[in-house]
């Protein structure tokens, strides 16, 4: 079949494939369908679902009073401002991002004065959100935890986690990634027996992952008393601490107590990696806005670490998005607005608190059996309601009321949303009863008006 | 107790990557007649950036408008981005869109881009585990590609014959031959237009050749496209080669970069276009890419992606935009053709036609290390090992002074 090519650029005759009548194997014939991620699995059953009133609690996001994702009025405006000046310039930014903010959020977590930062064994690196933040750890551990050549594990995760964390890992190389013991179902809260239990058992200088607060998925999170038990532990142990610190401040509405188990460490002169996230913080989920802290022993390898860094930043996406970290930066390095943000983040978390105080008033006037006191002992995002599967799928199939499969579910998607509002996810008036038969399935009513007899 | 081993006790220093060593060195050259021909990004006349107008008035309209929220985007990117960057790339009526044979998946610039592409490849192209499948890339090329193929567990990660030195042109012969005696299924890596770093592409009857020697061995064909629209100043004519292939029936990847020809170097705007058999088979791939997505970026940012979308989708903004990249490639053209000029006019040794022949932001000069030191060292004009050089670099200012220092290098450095 000819060919003509013209010298404006055309191409002559061709035919199309079908046309051909050759039947012709795609190189993709043998690629499988992928199994939906879990949370991707979920809400599309929930889209799909025609049911009036169902609900979604499963949502990743912080929301306001109307039950959106918002940014706040100090954020709406520095990215006006970001967008109407003169002075910044479309350049790439370098593979560590912007330095300004590297400095704000690395001061943020450890606090200006940690030792780390002054005796300069520090490096923070600006990444595409957590995801990437824990992603670039997993590829520095692999080429340099091991002097003698790649490592591929053991890495510890929580039980239950985020989803997504061990296949970071696999993906990165590291095939040999276990659990440790974190949800205790009967306690409703973190089992930190048989969490030291697990780690005691985990061999030598092996990585833990460690939410320093607001713990993924569950909202529970270790007393400080338990977290001095834990590094005494990993000292002892020679474990190396991987901590997520995916919402600091809105755990406790406090950014020095939400990051308290990193400066433990850090004050303990322990090397570790924290990756961190601004999404929820700030509201700029789109802009993907992350770091990754590495806190090392000795300053005399900071440089080759860097470049170490740089040459993996390098491979994944050469270099970050800058505009989130800019509306960041600007923020965390002015001392108003780091205030103002701060008070933002408090109101934030005090409405989360109210809300978890209402459902668990609810359940107790509704003579719920067992104990509801976890709902508001737990922070940040999630909560952990310790109904299983059983009780989450007749949630779903019976109730329509979408939570995550393991009874975690985000509270503010149970806001009363205003009336007349036209959210899906918000059915106005709406807000769920969880009512625990110790003996028989849950059952659970929608309320609209009035309470319905049980 | 024995010492603790520690985290990254014995990492090695890195080779520095040298474009960025390049642009540190040339920040703390106090000669004020210094000039940068290293940068790899778009400079005016001024030598500053350039901020698309087109781009100043949409991110005014994203900022204005308040249905826009800041909330996560799907996993594989905004839509109307994806299918109009695809869209870019392959023509709007190209058979593969009518056909629905096509998908993308929106990623962190070209480089993010290429990730994707080559983590799905090593897992499932050809069966599984392609750790051992041969990815072929040009010689010279873009250094990043080694990396990126490398770091997604690719073993053999080999050049093919490109840039002929002597003759300072496409090694044709060299090119085929590799093609024809790589191992069959092998990956290769193509450059749509505007090559880097040497700027010389394969003509129109070259690459029917490419495509028939491909298309025979069952290689496959991995377009790298960061400069569509920036070479020829047309976008549809530098997408002839990817458009190409496609009539040639092949399946394939082409990874896209916006950071060029919009501007838009800090939003890494990228997107990764996938050309299959049908639909199913783009269906499958995409489930697979979104699991690799996930434990990469999650997913990726909207600014930068909202931006182009609302850009190539509103017809005037199109236009406007269409316009704003032939600026950048006129200048681009003017200035090769300038320096081609006065190179002319000064004597210079050699010949110089390969400055007005080749395409795109760079120029390989044809001077070697030596030359390039002195270029640097004597001269304060930083330029790559290689003899590439960034046209963006040059302005009606310092043209003079770069002409009469490569004569001069030319003449006094063997």
């Amino acid at each position: 079949m000819r060919q003509t090519c013209n010298s404006d650029g055309g191409v002559g005759s061709t035919e199309n494939v079908q046309a051909r009548g050759i039947t012709l194997l795609s190189i993709f014939v043998d690629t499988p369908t992928a199994e939906p991620n879990p949370e991707t699995k979920l809400l599309a059953d929930f889209k799909t679902d025609t049911h009036l009133s169902k609900v979604y609690l499963a949502g990743r996001e912080y929301l306001n009073k109307e039950g959106q994702t918002s940014v706040s009025p100090l954020v709406g405006k520095i990215m006006q401002q970001i967008c109407t000046d003169p002075t910044l310039c479309p350049e790439y930014p370098s593979s560590f991002g912007l330095p300004e903010f590297t400095r704000r959020a690395t001061e943020l977590v450890l606090g200006r004065d940690c030792h780390a930062i002054v005796e300069n064994r520090v490096l923070g690196v600006q990444t595409v959100g957590c995801t990437g933040a824990v992603r670039l750890g997993a590829e520095l551990l692999k080429h340099w935890y091991n002097v003698s050549g790649v490592w591929c594990g053991p890495v510890y995760l929580s039980s239950p986690c985020d989803d997504s964390l061990a296949g970071i890992f696999e993906a990165a190389g590291i095939q040999d990634v276990r659990r440790y013991r974190y949800w205790d179902t009967e306690q409703r809260g973190v089992g930190v027996q048989k969490m030291m239990e697990d780690l005691e058992m985990a061999p030598e200088q092996s990585v833990i992952v460690l939410s320093a607060s607001a713990h993924c998925p569950t909202g529970s999170d270790l007393s400080q008393k338990h977290w001095r038990l834990l590094t005494q532990l990993m000292v002892r142990c020679r474990f190396f601490p991987f901590f997520l610190l995916p919402a600091q401040g809105l755990c406790h509405g406090d950014v020095q107590q939400d990051a308290w188990p990193v400066r433990l460490c850090a004050s303990l002169g322990m090397e570790l990696l924290c990756a961190q996230s601004f999404s929820h913080s700030f509201g700029l989920y789109g802009e993907r806005v992350g770091h990754l802290l590495c806190v090392l022993k000795q300053s005399s390898t900071l440089l080759a670490v860097q470049s170490q860094a740089e040459k993996q930043v390098r491979a994944l996406w050469s270099r970050p998005s800058v505009r989130g970290a800019r509306v960041v930066a600007t923020v965390l390095s002015n001392p108003a607005h780091h205030v103002e943000w701060q008070e933002g983040v408090k109101s934030m978390v005090e409405r989360g608190i109210l809300v978890r105080e209402r459902l668990r008033e609810k359940l107790r006037l509704l003579g719920c059996p067992g104990s509801w006191d976890h709902l508001i002992q737990q922070g940040g995002l999630y909560c952990c309601t310790g109904l299983n599967v059983q009780q989450v799928e007749f949630l779903e199939k019976r109730r329509h009321i979408y939570l995550h499969p393991n009874g975690c579910l985000n509270p503010q998607f149970c806001l009363a949303a205003p009336p007349g509002s036209l959210q899906r996810r918000h059915t106005p008036k709406l807000a769920v009863w969880l009512c625990l038969s110790t003996h028989r399935i849950i059952r659970v009513s929608c309320l609209r008006s009035p309470l319905p007899s049980l | 107790m024995p010492a603790s081993r520690h985290f990254c006790q014995k990492v090695p220093q890195a080779t520095p990557v040298a474009v960025f060593k390049l642009s540190n060195d040339f920040k703390e050259d106090p000669n004020p007649m210094k000039v940068n021909l290293g940068v790899g990004a778009y400079r005016t006349d001024e030598g500053q950036p350039w901020v698309l107008p087109v781009v100043k008035k949409v991110e005014k309209l994203i900022v204005a408008d308040n249905r826009l929220n800041h909330e996560y985007l799907p996993i594989l990117g905004l839509p109307e981005f994806r299918s109009s960057a695809s869209k870019i790339a392959l023509g709007e009526d190209s058979p593969a869109i009518q056909e629905n044979r096509v998908g993308a998946v929106q990623c962190l610039g070209g480089t993010g881009a290429l990730k994707m592409g080559a983590e799905f490849l090593r897992r499932w192209y050809n069966g599984n585990d392609n750790m051992k499948t041969p990815v072929y890339v040009s010689a010279p090329t873009w250094e990043n590609h080694n990396s990126v193929f490398a770091n997604a567990g690719f073993e053999d990660v080999r050049p093919y014959k490109y840039w002929d030195a002597e003759k300072r042109g496409l090694d044709l012969a060299g090119f085929l031959g590799d093609l024809e005696t790589a191992p069959k299924h092998s990956i290769f890596v193509l450059h749509a237009c505007a090559h880097n770093p040497t700027g010389t592409d394969p003509t129109h009857m070259e690459w029917t050749q490419v495509a028939e020697v491909m298309k025979r061995r069952k290689l496959f064909v991995f377009f790298d496209s960061a400069y569509q629209g920036f070479a020829s100043g047309c976008l549809d004519k530098d997408a002839w080669a990817v458009r190409y292939f496609v009539t040639q029936g092949f399946e394939m990847f082409c990874a896209q970069s916006f950071s060029k020809n919009f501007g838009l170097y800090n939003e890494r705007v990228g997107n990764l276009t996938i050309v299959a058999r049908d639909a199913d088979n783009v269906r499958r791939v995409l489930s697979q890419m979104e699991k690799i997505v996930r434990v990469t970026w999650s997913n990726p940012p909207s600014q930068g992606a909202r931006l182009v979308a609302i850009t190539l989708n509103t017809a005037e903004l199109f236009a406007e935009w269409k316009d704003n990249v032939k600026t950048m490639a006129d200048r681009v053209l003017l200035m090769r053709a300038s320096l081609q000029a006065k190179l002319q006019a000064l004597g210079t040794p050699g010949t110089w036609d390969h400055i007005t022949q080749q395409i795109g932001m760079f120029s390989f000069t044809g001077l070697n290390p030596k030359q390039v030191e002195y270029m640097i060292k004597e001269r304060s004009i930083y330029l790559m090992a290689s003899g590439r050089i960034n046209m963006c670099g040059l302005t009606t200012k310092n043209i003079d002074y770069v002409a009469k220092s490569i004569h001069e290098t030319v003449v006094n450095v063997q």
